[in-house]
């Protein structure tokens, strides 16, 4: 199964909901192209929704990092919300949970984003 | 129930990411035969599936004239599986720790990693050409049936 994105706006945020799997030669191109169209639309608040992701491997995590640090590096800010509890686990082993924005309730992510 | 029988299985396959989702498959089903518990198998399968990305893509380079093989043996003790590939062989003292501030936000290089913390035992051994690694999971005395 690969990936899928549906793209819509909440308050000026660009929520991303992704499902299916984010691994090498399926989810991960997906995510790099899907957050490069948003930047070139002039938006770079991004909320990543991983709450139908069945399974992400290493280059999953790998462009999860880089699409951070690309909006980061935009001036913009990207969060992460409804992890899955595989997703919640790989990123507490690989000290990431901490360096990305972490949400469990939409409401509160669009509100935590700068305005 | 846990099958306790002695039994193995290998394939020689192509550098091909259709290949990866055959070994990850094989794995996932290998270690639901052994008994192990619904956290631990896509554990195992991801640690797998991360072994035979690095063969195809860092040691094979996708090249088609070079295979990977992988086996599967499933003992009373252990679930143990080999992958190798035909690259330039791999250090693994060389690679970088994933978990240190520098190299927290690369986006890549955590394949390794993953596969030692999911598995018991990881082993390298340099084929010349090729780089072969071993997974080894312990299965609990209740999964063996002894």
């Amino acid at each position: 199964m690969s990936m899928k994105v549906k793209t819509r706006q909440v308050d000026g945020i660009t929520i991303l909901d992704l499902s299916g799997r984010i691994t090498l030669g399926e989810g991960s191109v997906t995510i790099r192209d899907a957050v490069r169209d948003v930047l070139a639309k002039g938006s770079n608040k991004i909320l990543l929704n991983l709450g139908d992701i069945s399974y992400i491997d290493s280059s999953g995590i790998g462009e999860l990092v880089s699409a951070f640090t690309t909006v980061k590096n935009s001036g913009g800010e990207l969060k992460l919300l409804n992890l899955t509890k595989k997703v919640h686990d790989l990123l507490q082993i690989t000290k990431l949970y901490t360096v990305f924005d972490v949400k469990d309730d939409e409401a509160t992510a669009i509100s935590s984003f700068t305005k | 129930m846990a099958d306790s029988t002695t039994s193995r299985v290998s394939f020689t396959l192509d550098s091909s990411l259709d290949s990866v989702n055959k070994i990850e498959l094989t794995a996932e089903q290998c270690a639901q035969r052994a008994g192990f518990d619904e956290d631990t198998i896509p554990n195992i399968a991801m640690a797998v599936r991360e072994a035979a990305v690095n063969a195809v893509l860092h040691g094979n380079s996708y090249d088609t004239s070079k295979h990977i093989t992988a086996s599967f043996e499933t003992t009373a003790e252990a679930l143990t599986i080999r992958i190798a590939d035909q690259g330039p062989g791999l250090d693994p003292e060389t690679l970088p720790d994933p978990l240190k501030p520098e190299n927290i936000l690369r986006g890549s290089g955590r394949g390794i990693f993953l596969i030692k913390a999911f598995m018991d035992e990881v082993n390298f051994r340099q084929l010349h050409p090729g780089t072969e690694l071993t997974l080894i999971k312990h299965r609990k005395p209740a999964q063996s049936g002894t």
